[in-house]
């Protein structure tokens, strides 16, 4: 019994392992493409190991187009969005996580279901709303929105509120401290797992957008690191080894972060995950 | 009479406390209200009536009446990009759910120690931008030197040409969104570790197998976070769009033409902005319509613990 569950876990382990080097194949295909000479990319059967490598295709890959500058816009308005929620999350949802008010269920419940809304419904009259304003080609249509909280943000700030013990703030209440030195003071302390949730969240999403960037960015000096990638992509589609080393080191700040603060990623994640 | 009175009091600076309770939550929130109306609430209003115009934002909106909805009956292009993302969809959601729950069930068998490095690796490849993860997963599928056709042609089998055909084209399409399925894998994980052990426990010994536990057991405890990711991942798979416009922008002969593209097109190339209005309201209908039969649905498959939900 003992030997036959031993063997089963080494099976298991061998199988997990199997599926692991799959997902990493990818990964490693595009490090070492990335190292390649131009003549063997296209060897077939392609080798592993770059011989010699060629570390110059990073150069001359960030340098084709302005990655540095790609990366600088990239990073402001990743910098600027993180502030916003941080900002505008925690004080929305401390409210709707300990102010009672007529109408706050229901808008708690509003709150929700804006989250189920396709984007593509409120993608035309947005663009014609910051169009208007004179917006398109700033990353104002990017960064102003994060300062009026995000639902999803909101919902996970306020799902962590609710289980800090009120005493303290009761405490702090009776000390004569005014609601935003509570939450300034006494919550966000207390909250420093579900902040960094909220950076980490925020850093991947923001840094990776797409689609936002795509509709608002229309001159190439302002391009995210997407956007420039896409914009590699179409005009230089046949030299796989600066698009990999582009790619890799566009998508690098992403992997330090994930990284180095796994834990808020994967807790995060199954937070709102499983408990829904 | 007098007592009368002091009741009455208290109650008024109980109800000024109460009022200046509400006055804090709504300033409070007020940024969100403002964003409400802003950037949801208006913007949907707006789209509902666009989408009853002709409109390419240089001159000013015709008024068009229902002639958006009804172009859309003879728009072979609608047609083919509701059909590609409806089988995107039916590909997609299944093998995520599958998928994703046979490697948690996997990992669940093994100490969470020991199953640190592989959670890790699963995960990674979720947090790659869009563009980086399908750039990557083109030069996989390469029709002569990408790694899998080369690999392909070792074992003496000529692979087919992937993105360029339009018949497997959107067959890699799905491939390469299933690299992203350790996210999925890593929620369900967390689900099954947060099952109580006794549970188990009472199961085996009523002499319940391997098989009965999981199906009494197992599956019912997380019918919860199924649900949830199904909901989430149907809404989210009917609005595919970045890997098609990056990797094939809705080609070989439309064969990925996601209904999100068709309508990026529609909105931003070709600025018809009450069609592409039109196309949005029926995309919002479709998906508000498979959600709502998902969570009718969930009544009869979703097992909430003690039902004081």
């Amino acid at each position: 019994m003992q030997g036959g569950s031993r063997v089963r876990r080494w099976l298991i382990l061998a199988l997990l392992w199997g599926v692991a080097l799959l997902f990493l194949i990818p990964f490693l295909w595009m490090l070492s493409s990335s190292l390649k000479p131009n003549y063997q990319i296209f060897e077939v059967p392609p080798r592993w190991i770059p011989n010699p490598p060629r570390w110059e295709n990073y150069v001359e890959a960030l340098t084709i187009l302005p990655f540095p500058l790609y990366i600088r816009s990239t990073a402001i308005i990743t910098l600027l969005t993180i502030a916003g929620h941080l900002l505008s999350c925690t004080v929305i949802a401390y409210a709707f996580a300990r102010l009672r008010a007529p109408g706050r269920d229901f808008l708690f419940v509003v709150m929700l279901a804006t989250m189920m809304l396709p984007y593509p419904v409120t993608m035309v009259p947005l663009y014609v709303l910051f169009n208007r304003l004179g917006w398109i080609n700033t990353f104002l249509p990017l960064v102003v929105p994060a300062y009026l909280g995000i639902p999803f943000y909101i919902f996970l700030m306020r799902q962590f509120f609710l289980t800090i013990p009120r005493d303290f703030e009761d405490a702090a209440r009776i000390d004569g401290a005014n609601t935003l030195q509570i939450i300034g003071r006494i919550m966000l302390p207390m909250a420093m797992p579900a902040l960094a949730t909220v950076t980490i969240f925020t850093f991947q999403a923001t840094w990776n957008d797409f689609l936002a960037p795509l509709i608002y960015l229309q001159r190439p000096e302002l391009y995210t690191v997407t956007l420039g990638l896409q914009f590699f992509r179409s005009t230089y589609t046949t030299n796989w080894a600066y698009l990999m080393a582009a790619s890799l080191v566009t998508t690098l700040p992403v992997i330090v972060v994930f990284f180095a603060a796994q834990r808020y990623f994967i807790e995060g994640i199954t937070l709102t995950g499983v408990k829904g | 009479m007098s007592n009368a009175r002091a009741v009455g009091g208290r109650r008024h600076s109980r109800n000024r406390l109460a009022r200046r309770e509400a006055l804090t939550f709504y300033l409070l929130i007020s940024p969100w209200l403002v964003g409400l109306l802003l950037f949801v609430l208006g913007p949907i209003v707006a789209s509902l009536g666009f989408s009853f115009t002709r409109w390419d934002m240089l001159t000013p909106p015709v008024p068009a009446g229902l002639r958006n909805y009804v172009r859309m009956v003879d728009d072979r292009l609608f047609w083919q990009s509701l059909s590609v993302t409806v089988r995107y969809t039916l590909m997609y959601v299944p093998s995520e759910l599958v998928g994703g729950l046979l490697l948690a069930l996997l990992m669940n068998q093994v100490s969470a120690k020991g199953i640190r490095a592989i959670r890790t690796i699963y995960f990674m490849p979720s947090v790659l931008s869009g563009v980086a993860f399908v750039v990557v997963w083109m030069w996989l599928f390469h029709p002569e030197a990408g790694l899998i056709n080369a690999t392909l042609a070792r074992v003496g089998i000529s692979g087919p040409r992937w993105l360029v055909d339009p018949n497997t084209a959107l067959t890699a399409l799905w491939i390469m969104s299933l690299w992203g399925l350790g996210r999925t894998a890593v929620i369900y994980l967390a689900g099954l570790r947060g099952i109580p052990k006794e549970l188990y426990e009472a199961a085996a010994m009523d002499g319940a197998g391997t098989w009965h536990s999981f199906r009494s057991v197992t599956l019912p405890m997380l019918t919860p976070a199924i649900f949830f990711n199904l909901v989430l991942s149907i809404i989210s798979t009917f609005q595919s769009f970045t890997s098609a416009f990056v990797a094939t922008n809705g080609g070989p002969l439309d064969s990925t033409l996601f209904y999100v593209l068709y309508l990026y097109r529609k909105a931003f190339q070709e600025f018809q902005m009450g069609y592409a209005s039109a196309l949005a309201w029926v995309l919002f209908l479709i998906i508000l319509v498979l959600t709502l039969l998902v969570v009718r649905s969930g009544q009869w498959w979703v097992y909430y613990e003690g039902e004081e939900r």
